[in-house]
């Protein structure tokens, strides 16, 4: 029905979205006939999210006229960002923003260095930017569950791992089945994904193709490629992620410093010795 | 040779120098000087919030003082390797804290962290001391509170300590359990002749495991001496 009022192009993009908009906000307002008052969230994240991609599409737009080594720079933008992110979310573990950027950067950075050299995603910006910032942010994603996990779990085992630190243990003992947890939590979203694969849903990436016009067969098998990366990245987000952390919740004298409401460090109990 | 190991025997076996502790601008221990002798049996009492289990967990470094220092056998506790620092001054606390699966598994954790494998007539010996004999392959989570404790003692005496660190072992068990675990912890005390300080609120308790007394309040050194002339003055 659109495209008999609007030409393709810009015009065609605004008014899809302005009919998405509105459909997300009946969303909210029908919310508030049952008291759960959503109106004003869901307005501010959907002109918020709307702003950004926007801002990103015309950014990109630019992007894609210059040279190569641009997608170096944006990627690495995307990945300071992701660190930004992640440790918001995992607010009062010391340290997080440097944990969850060297995370993702490692992770992420890894896959996409590794795959563009196979030659699986194409160094081509168009491909390398955006199939290289769904790494990013399912890393960030992947870094930040493992981080909240990690941090519930020591302080819910506080007195066990002071036992275990009591009876002479190395603090990477001590925190050892936790930090497996924590990996496994934060991977729990992407194996699902790898499990629902086609049956659940049919992903961006593939639906994009299709639309676009490629063989089926050939979009379902690079989704299959991009999942199966993402959780490479992943994994190794949430593995590195979690390591980093295992030491930053200890003081150099090897006293647990990760504790609930993180007193400890106000406290100068940052291992440094009194005089 | 032999005039060195005169003098070390001579010195106390842990010395605090000005100990100290804040967190958050908090003062919980402060300016506590003590020495403990070899053998002795002290009972650290005072109010809630005197600072009894600071002042323990900063005697084997669980916590950082923030200002002065303890001396192990005459060296000071920061030149110490921490993990070797901890074997050497063990800890049993409020609660028992045992780690997931057997009652085996917890003796021996303290020993295999330095490489070592208790032997199986090692392990029934400790639980044989804490009255726990035929206990090895039983799962912990099918303890009762005194037995989990008894296990948790059994565990830190496997690391051989030469000082025990007592925090309020008892605190959270019936009185009945409490009375039995005491005499235990009496019994391997005093029997063993291990250097020992015991947390506790109660004075009754104090006088009946200890030989010497320290009491604090708010966080300051009050009374250090025999039983009798602390608590009883």
């Amino acid at each position: 029905m659109l495209d008999q009022y609007f030409e393709e192009g810009l015009s065609l993009g605004l008014a899809q979205a302005a009919i998405t908009l509105v459909a997300a906000l009946a969303v909210a307002l029908l919310a508030r006939r049952w008291e759960i008052h959503l109106e004003r969230e869901t307005l501010v994240a959907l002109v918020r999210g709307l702003v950004q991609v926007v801002a990103v599409g015309s950014i990109l737009l630019l992007v894609f006229q210059g040279p190569g080594w641009l997608s170096v720079i944006v990627l690495a933008a995307m990945m300071l960002a992701a660190g930004g992110i992640a440790a918001r979310r995992a607010r009062g573990i010391p340290g997080a923003f440097w944990v969850s950027l060297q995370g993702i950067v490692f992770g992420a950075g890894t896959v996409i260095l590794l795959m563009t050299w196979t030659g699986v995603i194409d160094s081509e910006m168009q491909a390398l930017i955006p199939v290289g910032s769904m790494l990013i942010a399912n890393s960030m994603n992947t870094g930040a569950l493992a981080l909240d996990r990690f941090r519930a779990e020591v302080e819910a085992h506080s007195g066990q791992i002071d036992a275990a630190l009591a009876l002479g243990a190395d603090p990477a003992v001590t925190v050892a089945p936790y930090v497996q947890e924590s990996v496994q939590a934060g991977l729990i979203p992407r194996v699902d994904t790898l499990r629902s694969l086609g049956i659940v849903w049919i992903p961006g990436i593939m639906a994009g193709m299709i639309l676009s016009g490629s063989d089926p067969v050939y979009a379902a098998v690079y989704q299959f490629a991009v999942i199966a990366m993402i959780y490479a990245a992943a994994g190794l987000t949430a593995v590195a992620t979690t390591l980093l952390i295992r030491f930053r919740a200890f003081s150099p004298a090897q006293q647990l410093i990760l504790r609930p409401g993180h007193e400890a460090m106000a406290a100068g109990e940052t291992g440094q010795v009194a005089q | 040779m032999t005039g060195e190991n005169d003098s070390r025997a001579s010195e106390p076996i842990l010395r605090t120098k000005d100990l100290g502790r804040a967190v958050n601008g908090t003062r919980l221990v402060e300016g506590v000087t003590i020495a403990i002798e070899r053998r002795q049996v002290v009972a650290i009492v005072g109010p809630s919030g005197a600072g009894k289990s600071s002042l323990l967990r900063l005697l084997n470094r669980l916590d950082e003082p923030t200002s002065g220092t303890v001396y192990l056998d005459g060296h000071d506790y920061r030149e110490l390797e921490p993990q070797a620092l901890r074997r050497r001054v063990g800890m049993v606390m409020q609660t028992a804290n045992l780690f997931p699966g057997t009652v085996e598994r917890n003796i021996r954790f303290g020993p295999r962290q330095r490489g070592e494998e208790l032997a199986e007539a090692d392990v029934e010996e400790l639980l044989a001391r804490v009255e726990l004999a035929g206990y090895a392959r039983r799962d912990v989570s099918r303890l009762s509170g005194g037995e989990a404790q008894r296990v948790s003692i059994a565990r830190t005496l496997a690391n051989s300590p030469e000082v025990l660190l007592l925090d309020e072992p008892t605190s959270s068990l019936d009185a009945q359990t409490e009375r039995e675990v005491e005499d235990l912890m009496c019994e391997i005390v005093h029997g063993q002749g291990l250097t020992c300080l015991i947390v506790t609120h109660d004075i009754a308790q104090a006088h009946r495991l200890a030989s010497h007394a320290l009491l604090l309040q708010d966080g300051r050194l009050v009374g250090f001496g025999p039983v009798e002339e602390v608590l009883d003055a």
